[in-house]
């Protein structure tokens, strides 16, 4: 993993909240190019206002958010898809009645001037795309989303951020849904992203995916966050009680420059 | 099926442009639930052996001509109807729309009136109190959210309330425009229907073998030539059939103009959905909304715009049936007219549940409706029957969309 030192994505005291609810408090947050960064927390510590920030689903009401060390407003998700944030939801926002190639490049289809589709490039381009990420599971690339596995569509999701030449793809609850040979094709996947000089936010529960893959670890805890853990220097009882009471002990935490 | 192996696939790819390959693919995908235009073409085989065994009458030359004709209207209605389903919407006011543009171009081409115009100028703005409407109703699904069955259902009332009122007095209006009257009523002349018919078929050969070269020569999965060849040769020997049916028929031989029209209307229909970004983004907006809105598409853009289509197509249809009966009366729009319309989509294989079908179901789908009401005619059935016949359909269709649905589900995941 060649981290660049500069985070490509940078949250500083970011704060968001809905009527009384504070959803997130003064976070901080980076990910950087190159690596894989794991978010936890858990239910109602702030990952899904966060993603949902940085994705421009919802606006921040105080802090920065720093593009490649630039501050950048978002405003929605166009905003973000301009930056090379791409967000790969947990109920995966595929349709189901099209096909592989129709949802990787849906809203953003190659036409002419007259609105007219171009298909070669397209089913060119998704072919090459998948096989660049070694998804060889998918029999044909014109057959319906709805006709594929819980993995296969998670590829395709996954798939769709590298199409696009995102720089940071938020990958929430990937493996939630998956089976054993799924969520290992999934992890691979997400591995195989980070390595392409991506930079990869994992959202997710299950703290053997984080381990697995992850390089560093954010804890949020009740819309706070807890620290940065260095995957090489913690263990997973040190993160699940960062992420049950909060930091233990703060010198073993890293914090953000 | 995620189990392949990488070999069985290289292997799969080599050959999948074979006649083999593909009868065997397509076969797979009946057995997963997509059964394509498959029960439409036994539908029609059935029918037209049923009720040529009953009477001489119905598979004859004018009898043929004659059906273009009655089918027409609610085929090109049907058109509008597969673009709202498609987007998992419903327009119940499709029925009393299409009155009120039968209305409106009456109206504008009434004979020593202060409004009165060319007939094109009416149909012009037939089409465009269609729109008008479709655009109120589809901002107010889109914007506000009320559910489309509740808008349209408003609409409905509205409209029929409308041809009431704007004909209240007199009950009915004539039309003596000959333009509009043309409409449904002229038949072309037998050397104009064959260069129709050639000219269909040369347009339907150079999409599909445009196709068939840009992916060659993009090095894609191209599909078997052989196969090309003989789709292009049965839907022009189709055409060339049709026409020369027409050119027999008497008293007066020749394809009617209508026929033309509605063939037309689902093409361009055709193109639009399947061929066009605003196509692809109506499919997904009745697939999966959410998705469609995270990948940035216009949801609500879209919804109004399909409104709008519907509201056009319904005016369309309306101005050809009142061409028809060269006039318009307190009865228009009303009858069965909205339930043969939506019923011409859902038989075409349209799916209630959005998301999937395709334009060129409305023909069929209003072919089985118009053979049914052509044949239970001829043959002397009640009203009755044929109310219980296309029932009986209508339930068999959507019966079948649902359980291929689940089928096709299940062979996922």
């Amino acid at each position: 993993m060649n981290a660049t030192p500069t985070p490509i994505l940078e949250l500083r005291g970011v704060s968001k909240s809905f009527g009384s609810v504070q959803a997130l408090q003064s976070v901080d947050f980076e990910v950087r190019a190159g690596e894989v960064m794991a978010l936890v927390g858990d239910n109602g510590a702030g990952k899904s206002t966060l993603i949902k920030c940085v994705a421009g689903i919802n606006s921040i009401d105080d802090g920065q958010i720093l593009f490649d060390g630039k501050p950048v407003t978002i405003h929605g998700p166009k905003d973000a898809a301009k930056l090379g944030i791409e967000v790969v939801y947990q109920d995966l926002a595929l349709a189901d009645n099209l096909d592989v190639v129709q949802n990787m490049f849906l809203g953003r289809e190659i036409h002419d001037p007259l609105f007219r589709l171009r298909e070669a490039p397209m089913e060119q381009r998704t072919s090459e795309t998948l096989k660049s990420l070694s998804v060889t599971t998918i029999r044909s690339v014109r057959q319906p989303v709805a006709t594929l596995s819980g993995g296969q569509r998670q590829s395709v999701a996954v798939a769709r951020a590298v199409l696009w030449n995102n720089r940071v793809v938020f990958l929430d609850e990937p493996t939630a849904a998956l089976g054993v040979a799924q969520t290992r094709q999934v992890l691979d996947l997400v591995k195989r992203l980070a390595e392409q000089g991506l930079a990869v936010v994992l959202v997710s529960h299950n703290l053997v995916d984080v381990f697995e893959v992850a390089t560093r670890i954010t804890v949020l805890r009740l819309g706070r966050d807890v620290g940065v853990y260095e995957r090489s220097k913690t263990n997973e009882q040190e993160i699940v009680e960062a992420i049950t009471f909060g930091a233990p002990t703060p010198e073993e935490t890293e914090v953000v420059a | 099926m995620s189990s392949a192996a990488p070999a069985e696939i290289s292997a799969a790819a080599e050959d999948q442009n074979s006649i083999g390959a593909i009868l065997r693919a397509r076969w797979d995908a009946i057995k997963s639930g997509d059964v394509g235009s498959l029960p439409v073409i036994i539908g029609i085989i059935a029918i037209t052996l049923f009720f040529t065994s009953k009477s001489s009458i119905f598979f004859s030359a004018v009898n043929f001509q004659n059906l273009i004709g009655q089918m027409a209207g609610v085929t090109v209605i049907a058109v509008g109807v597969v673009f709202v389903l498609l987007i998992g919407e419903i327009d119940l006011s499709i029925g009393y729309v299409s009155g009120i543009a039968g209305v409106t171009v009456a109206y504008f081409q009434q004979a020593g009136t202060g409004h009165h115009y060319p007939g094109l100028v009416a149909l012009g703005l037939a089409i465009s109190v269609g729109l008008l409407i479709g655009l109120i109703q589809g901002s107010v699904v889109a914007f506000i959210g009320v559910p489309s069955f509740v808008v349209t259902l408003a609409g409905l009332l509205v409209s029929q309330g409308l041809i009431l009122q704007i004909l209240g007095t007199q009950g009915v209006i004539g039309i003596q425009d000959k333009q509009i009257n043309d409409i449904s009523n002229y038949v072309l002349t037998k050397n104009t229907g064959w260069i129709v018919a050639i000219v269909l078929t040369a347009g339907l050969a150079a999409a599909a073998f445009g196709s068939y070269f840009s992916r060659l020569r993009a090095g894609l999965p191209t599909g078997n030539l052989i196969l090309t060849v003989v789709r292009v040769a049965f839907f022009g020997g189709l055409a060339f059939a049709a026409v020369y049916v027409c050119n027999k028929a008497q008293p007066r031989p020749g394809l009617p103009l209508v026929g033309l029209i509605f063939v037309f209307i689902v093409v361009l229909g055709g193109y639009v959905a399947s061929r066009t970004t605003f196509g692809r983004h109506v499919y997904a907006v009745g697939g999966s909304a959410e998705a469609a809105r995270r990948s940035g598409i216009n949801v609500k853009l879209i919804r109004i715009l399909v409104f709008m289509i519907s509201g056009a197509m319904a005016a369309m249809g309306g101005v050809i049936l009142a061409s028809r009966l060269n006039g318009i009366d307190l009865t228009a729009g009303g009858g069965s007219l909205l339930l043969d319309s939506i019923s011409a989509a859902v038989i075409g294989g349209v799916s209630l549940f959005g998301g999937r079908g395709r334009v060129s179901g409305a023909l069929f789908g209003g072919l089985i409706i118009g053979m049914i009401a052509n044949g239970i005619d001829i043959v002397g059935y009640s009203d009755a029957i044929k109310f219980v016949t296309t029932g009986v359909i209508l339930l068999a269709a959507v019966t079948l969309d649902t359980v291929l649905r689940r089928r096709q589900a299940a062979a996922g995941r």
